[in-house]
């Protein structure tokens, strides 16, 4: 491990290599800007429209800033309840939801690490690798939340993956490396389990525990499905499912403030709704960035 | 996808001493020595158990004559009548027929678009653009599939930037995210747009495992930048393609769920249905669960033997597999 993100800083250019030539510096810069250029223009058209005047956005002048500067669609939208509720659902969700998926996902992948002293451990740890490999499918799924009388409820958008195989195993991989004497020591010292867990293991893992905190955080505020199907009450609904209605589907904003009222939200109020549902992972974005690559090939690499 | 790899099994650092077992201790007086390891296990044991596995066996309803009314035990038991209606089932045939076409592009464009952006980013001198760079590439993985659709309809439906261009040369107006005739291609650039960034990090990874004096004794021989990536870099991470490659074959009846659901209203079933898709309109909102759900476990069998077939031939070719 320890392959990638640490090599040590290379001299831009090795000795051995040919000075570049200048066509090729240009065909690379060129390709380079334009590939930044297409990941990055629908995020800065949509932001410009949703600050647009809604005439302005209509007749097209909004291409990169807005024509006519306007903060009538997000006033729009904070005054309305609907979007003001869902960003409350999902961040709710998002928050509880990341806590209980890190405390779980944490001290099971604990409880695992020592198969060969715990009876019984590695057997769960084939349980929990099983169902990377085979997945129940939609409909069974479908039924146990529903016998379970979830449905409708917020742990219906959380417990279905409250805890994924995936980061399991990274997290697990992390923990095995660590050295084992610190926790030999501590043992002979007297120290409980549970006080190894959280005075030695977790200080020593905060990079790892970060990542999975990231990932299951942006998973709970990007989920729109488990909400599609499991939440009729559009009182509960989370942002995603929010703007898949109102932009995608082109239905109402005020559907269900205003009854009555069947004209399609204009475009500025839908692209401001598109932009606040993305701040929050635009937000948290630098820090998933220093963490991540780390993350993903912890344990990844072997050896 | 490629998340997974490698990380399902890893053998026993070598830095862990074994304990040797002490003799004349049961099993129970270990276990009892290791509750507090009990406590810890226990809730995600109790997750897996209630959300992974009881739902596997709730695929019985593959077998029966599902009504929610009358529930598991009542339902009438049907035998494999559910499979042989799959099969005959025209909706089915269509939507493994869209799974497999829109899988084909993917392995074909989305695959190895990211060898292709790591090796560009890879040659860059300056490691600050190279990180701006990543920093960009990176973002869009991380976005929803619901802002994502969002986003691509503003530049690319009806009413979107991509018309607002045309308009003055005369074409159009084009509505490509509403075209069946160009559904497919439509979702491969979708995919990799998203992920292109995302997928250069094991690529990168692999890149950097390879000795630099490689490189500098191939310059010594004369070789120049493209006889050094295809006589140096693309060897050195041939492995990993092979492996990436094989493991994305495995999972060939699983396109983007999400994506795709999003836009079939717009698009219609028969260019728009999948597998995965078939299954949710079917049962959950069609009401017939016992061919919804057996449509669900023959793909769920199907994938998985798909995988372990290809990690077998992963390991075959000298690769290390996954698990």
């Amino acid at each position: 491990m320890a392959v990638v993100g640490t090599a040590p800083a290379r001299p831009a250019r090795p000795a051995w290599q040919e000075p570049p030539r200048r066509i090729t510096s240009i065909v690379k810069g060129l390709v380079i800007a334009a590939i930044t250029l297409v990941m990055l223009y629908p995020f800065v058209y949509v932001i410009a429209i949703s600050f647009s005047a809604a005439d302005a956005a209509r007749s097209g002048d909004t291409l990169l800033i807005p024509a006519e500067f306007s903060l009538a669609a997000y006033r729009t939208i904070f005054a309305g309840d609907v979007v003001t509720r869902a960003l409350l659902v999902s961040a709710g969700v998002t928050l509880v939801g990341t806590l209980l998926s890190v405390v779980m996902t944490v001290t099971l992948a604990y409880g695992l690490t020592r198969t060969r002293e715990v009876p019984g451990s590695k057997f769960v740890l084939y349980l929990v690798l099983f169902t990377m490999l085979f997945g129940a499918g939609i409909i069974p799924n479908y039924l146990l939340v529903k016998e379970l009388g979830l449905l409708d409820t917020y742990a219906s958008l959380i417990l279905p993956g409250a805890v994924s195989a995936f980061n399991l195993v990274v997290v697990r991989n992390f923990f095995m490396n660590l050295p084992q004497e610190l926790f030999d020591s501590a043992r002979i010292d007297g120290a409980s389990e549970f006080q190894i867990l959280w005075r030695i293991v977790v200080p020593l893992s905060k990079a790892v525990i970060a990542v999975i905190a990231l990932f299951y955080g942006v998973a709970y505020w990007n989920d729109f499905f488990n909400a599609m199907i499991y939440l009729n009450d559009s009182e509960k609904w989370p942002i995603q499912l929010v703007l898949q209605q109102y932009v995608l589907q082109g239905s109402p904003l005020d559907q269900m403030a205003v009854s009555g009222q069947v004209e399609a939200a204009p475009k500025t109020i839908q692209m401001a709704v598109v932009v606040v549902a993305t701040v929050p992972i635009l937000l948290v974005y630098p820090f998933l960035q220093r963490f991540f690559t780390k993350g993903v090939l912890t344990g990844a690499i072997k050896g | 996808m490629h998340q997974r790899l490698d990380t399902l099994e890893r053998p026993q650092t070598p830095q862990r001493t074994p304990r040797p077992a002490r003799s004349g201790r049961s099993v129970w007086a270990r276990a009892w020595r290791q509750r507090w390891m009990y406590v810890f296990i226990l809730p995600g044991l109790l997750y897996f158990v209630v959300f992974r596995y009881i739902p596997l066996a709730g695929n019985v309803v593959a077998f029966q004559q599902y009504s929610p009314f009358l529930g598991f035990a009542e339902s009438p038991w049907v035998g494999l009548s559910n499979f042989t209606a799959m099969f005959s089932d025209p909706e089915v045939i269509r939507a493994l027929q869209n799974t497999l076409w829109f899988s084909l592009l993917q392995i074909v464009f989305a695959f190895p678009a990211p060898i292709a952006l790591a090796l560009l980013l890879n040659s860059l001198l300056s490691d600050r653009i190279k990180r701006v760079v990543q920093s960009v590439v990176y973002l869009p993985h991380f976005i929803g599939w619901v802002i994502v659709v969002s986003l691509w309809q503003e530049i690319f439906g009806g009413a979107g930037v991509l018309n607002r261009l045309l308009e003055p040369v005369g074409v159009g107006p084009l509505n490509l995210m509403a075209d069946p005739d160009t559904f497919a291609g439509l979702i491969t650039a979708q995919v990799i747009w998203k992920e292109v960034g995302w997928g250069t990090i094991i690529f990168f990874a692999a890149i950097t495992m390879i000795s630099p004096q490689l490189y500098e004794s191939a310059a010594v021989d004369g070789a120049g930048p493209w006889r050094r990536l295809w006589h140096v870099t693309l060897p050195g991470i041939s492995s990993v393609i092979v492996l990436l490659l094989i493991l994305r074959l495995g999972t060939v009846l699983t396109v983007g769920f999400e994506q795709l659901l999003l836009q079939q209203p717009a698009v219609g079933a028969d260019a728009a249905q999948v597998v995965d898709t078939f299954t949710y309109y079917r049962g959950v909102l069609g009401g017939d669960w016992g061919l919804a759900a057996a449509v669900g476990l023959v793909k769920g069998v199907i994938g998985t033997v798909l995988v372990v077939g290809a990690n077998r031939l992963a390991k075959r070719m000298g690769g290390q597999g996954v698990f």
